[in-house]
């Protein structure tokens, strides 16, 4: 991918969540409900229902609304929460690194296992054993992760409760971190025993997310391993007395790569948007978890700032699957 | 003289279809044996045959391929692996899809070099450099860093061939490696093979369907069809007195600079048919005795 598209791409994001942002922002305010009706004392008086509307500006017009969010958003301003009286960016700055680290173990989980099972269903083709591993396959695939994250927390919490199923870090290892990218500062800081609890917590909810995408991966990895195999230049490293298992590693499997995640990279907005379940499954302290609670209490400030940090969180995963593209395929590379 | 490849009564079938009906054929050392018959002659299969390419559903029903004295279909996959790629190569038709997108050209030519000549990155590098001088490329350093994209049909072509001289082979299997070129770039092309295969000191089975390109540059040809050797002898008594009526055929058809164009025959459809029909009805022989 040349310099040319990458700022062409750059420059579709601002007004790509500007109409994100108005969307979300008009349907907020014409659905029913409303976040002073949820958090009114019973027995209080209309005028103190007035005072708060006007106090958070939901008693002007919907365009003077937007345009002064608008405003406060362009200043970096998000607002405050309605229902944890504290500003948006602040809360969605605390739990974001949650989601990312859990959403990138199981993105990292998934490529494991669709990799490997791709590459052993290849080298099986044509057998029995390939047959029985592509149905397993479609079974992983059939069944969605917030299914998963019951399936396992019924398996590994309950039935045979290996793991904790609720939460992100024991409180008893109770440890002043100064980011809150937990795993990652644990490690870096050396503190493997906090690692491995932190870990021991995603195990489960990121498993949910990534058996889904590791069959969806496994698929088309495999598929697209048939394909390169059959190209001329795999047929004619054959000629040259090449092993097959190097020429699936070295021609076959580069080759494949591309399509592969090209196709798969977009999927992670999907595993993204499953953090949402699936965190509020396993109690799990990230913004998927913050939204349902920012919906069921009406908190528009909130629900904003989430659904802008997830726009912008699939704006920035496509570009990065581009970008991952062009760096494994040299003949985008050269334009 | 001593036979590099000698194929006998080779019989393939893909399916219930018989592809190769008894072929039996002699590449001497250091000579070009032209093999011409039209499409779907089966001139690919004995390629395929040879480098153990067969599609899924082909079977070698019958017949022998040795190579310098041994049996290549009953050795053990290691040993004609180490036999391919050094002591037999190819020159595959179409450039454009021969060489691997995503590795550069250097990559792909070391890593044959070290596989058959345990040769160390360094000195395969400086052997492929030296490879790609020899088949007239200028600034091998240069296209070595490239990838097969930023290069011509021609200049990939000139990869390939050098790939397959690179271990010094008995025999180099060209098949059509020019229909994919342009008409400019076939000559200079053909001319580095025959360049290539004295400097290297091996022998040439030359696929082909081109008649004119056969006088060129093969000593003996062999004319297949519907899998049968239906003639085969040095090329200068094949052209000059051709047994087969189908040979004969073939010479009507092909343009000959002694000869005004408009005086070309197509093969008559009806000999074609003939040729099928006797084919069939040897299937049906075959089918009919006991194996
Ligand atoms: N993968 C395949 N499956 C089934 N039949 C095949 C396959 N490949 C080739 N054949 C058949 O085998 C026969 C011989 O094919 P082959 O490729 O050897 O012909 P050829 O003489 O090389 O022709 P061309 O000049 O077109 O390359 C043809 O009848 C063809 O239809
Ligand atoms: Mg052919």
């Amino acid at each position: 991918m040349r310099w040319s598209a990458i700022l062409k791409r750059l420059a579709l994001i601002p007004p790509t969540l500007l109409g994100v942002g108005a969307i979300v922002f008009v349907l907020l305010r014409v659905v029913p409900g409303d976040p002073i009706a949820m958090m009114i004392p019973p027995g209080a008086s209309p005028a103190d229902i007035a005072r708060l509307r006007a106090l958070y500006g939901l008693d002007q017009p919907l365009l003077a609304q937007f345009v002064t969010w608008l405003g406060q958003v362009a200043s970096g301003d998000f607002g405050r929460s309605i229902s944890l009286r504290q500003q948006v960016f602040e809360l969605v700055g605390a739990r974001l690194p949650a989601t990312l680290e859990l959403a990138a173990l199981a993105v990292a989980l998934a490529l494991m296992m669709g990799v490997a099972v791709a590459v052993v269903g290849s080298l099986l083709r044509g057998s029995r054993l390939e047959w029985l591993l592509d149905t397993a396959n479609g079974f992983f695939l059939a069944i969605p992760d917030f299914l998963w994250a019951l399936i396992l927390l019924l398996g590994f919490g309950v039935l045979l409760p290996l793991l904790p199923i609720s939460g992100r870090l024991d409180p008893q290892l109770a440890v002043a971190f100064r980011t809150h990218f937990y795993l990652i500062e644990s490690l870096l800081t050396l503190r493997f025993d906090v690692a491995a609890d932190l870990l021991r917590h995603m195990l489960l909810p990121s498993l949910a997310l990534a058996l889904p995408f590791a069959a969806l991966v496994a698929r088309l990895l495999k598929a697209q391993l048939a394909e390169a195999e059959d190209q001329d230049y795999a047929q004619i490293a054959r000629t040259r007395g090449f092993s097959r298992t190097t020429i699936l590693q070295r021609e076959v499997f580069p080759n494949a790569l591309i399509p592969t995640v090209a196709l798969s990279g977009v999927q992670v907005t999907l595993l993204l948007g499953g953090t949402v379940l699936v965190e509020r499954i396993f109690s799990y302290e990230g913004i998927g978890n913050m939204a349902i609670d920012a919906v069921i209490n009406r908190d528009f400030p909130l629900i904003q700032g989430l659904i802008l940090t997830f726009a912008v969180l699939f704006i920035a995963l496509n570009l990065a699957v581009d970008l991952l593209v062009a760096v494994l395929d040299p003949r985008l590379r050269h334009g | 003289m001593s036979a590099v490849l000698e194929i006998d009564n080779l019989h393939v079938a893909i399916g219930a279809a018989n592809v190769l009906r008894g072929v039996s054929l002699r590449v001497e050392a250091g000579e070009v044996r032209g093999l011409v018959g039209e499409s779907g002659a089966g001139k690919s299969m004995v390629g395929r045959t040879i480098f153990g390419l067969l599609p899924a559903k082909a079977a070698i029903r019958a017949g022998q391929v040795q190579f310098e004295g041994r049996d290549l279909l009953a050795m053990p996959d290691k040993e004609r692996r180490g036999l391919l790629g050094r002591r037999i190569a190819l020159i595959p038709q179409d450039p454009m899809t021969s060489l691997n997108p995503v590795r550069r050209i250097g990559a792909q030519m070391v890593a044959l070099l070290q596989l058959h000549l345990g040769l160390s990155k360094r000195a395969a590098l400086d052997r492929a450099a030296d490879l790609l001088a020899e088949v007239a490329i200028r600034d091998p350093a240069r296209v070595l860093q490239l990838y097969p994209h930023e290069l011509s049909g021609g200049m990939r072509q000139r990869v390939l061939i050098a790939m397959a001289f690179a271990c010094d082979p008995a025999l180099v299997i060209a098949d059509e490696p020019t229909t994919a070129l342009d008409v400019t770039v076939q000559r200079q092309v053909l001319q580095l093979v025959e360049r290539m295969r004295q400097r290297h000191d091996a022998a040439i089975l030359f696929v082909t369907h081109d008649l004119g390109v056969v006088a060129k540059i093969c000593r003996s040809m062999t004319v297949l069809h519907a899998g049968r050797v239906l003639e085969d002898g040095p090329t200068a008594d094949v052209l000059v007195k051709p047994h087969h009526a189908y040979t004969r055929a073939l010479l009507a058809a092909t343009p000959r600079a002694d000869r005004p164009a408009d005086a070309l025959k197509p093969v008559p459809p009806a000999l074609i048919e003939s040729l099928w029909a006797e084919a069939r009805r040897l299937d049906q022989l075959t089918a009919t005795r006991p194996a």
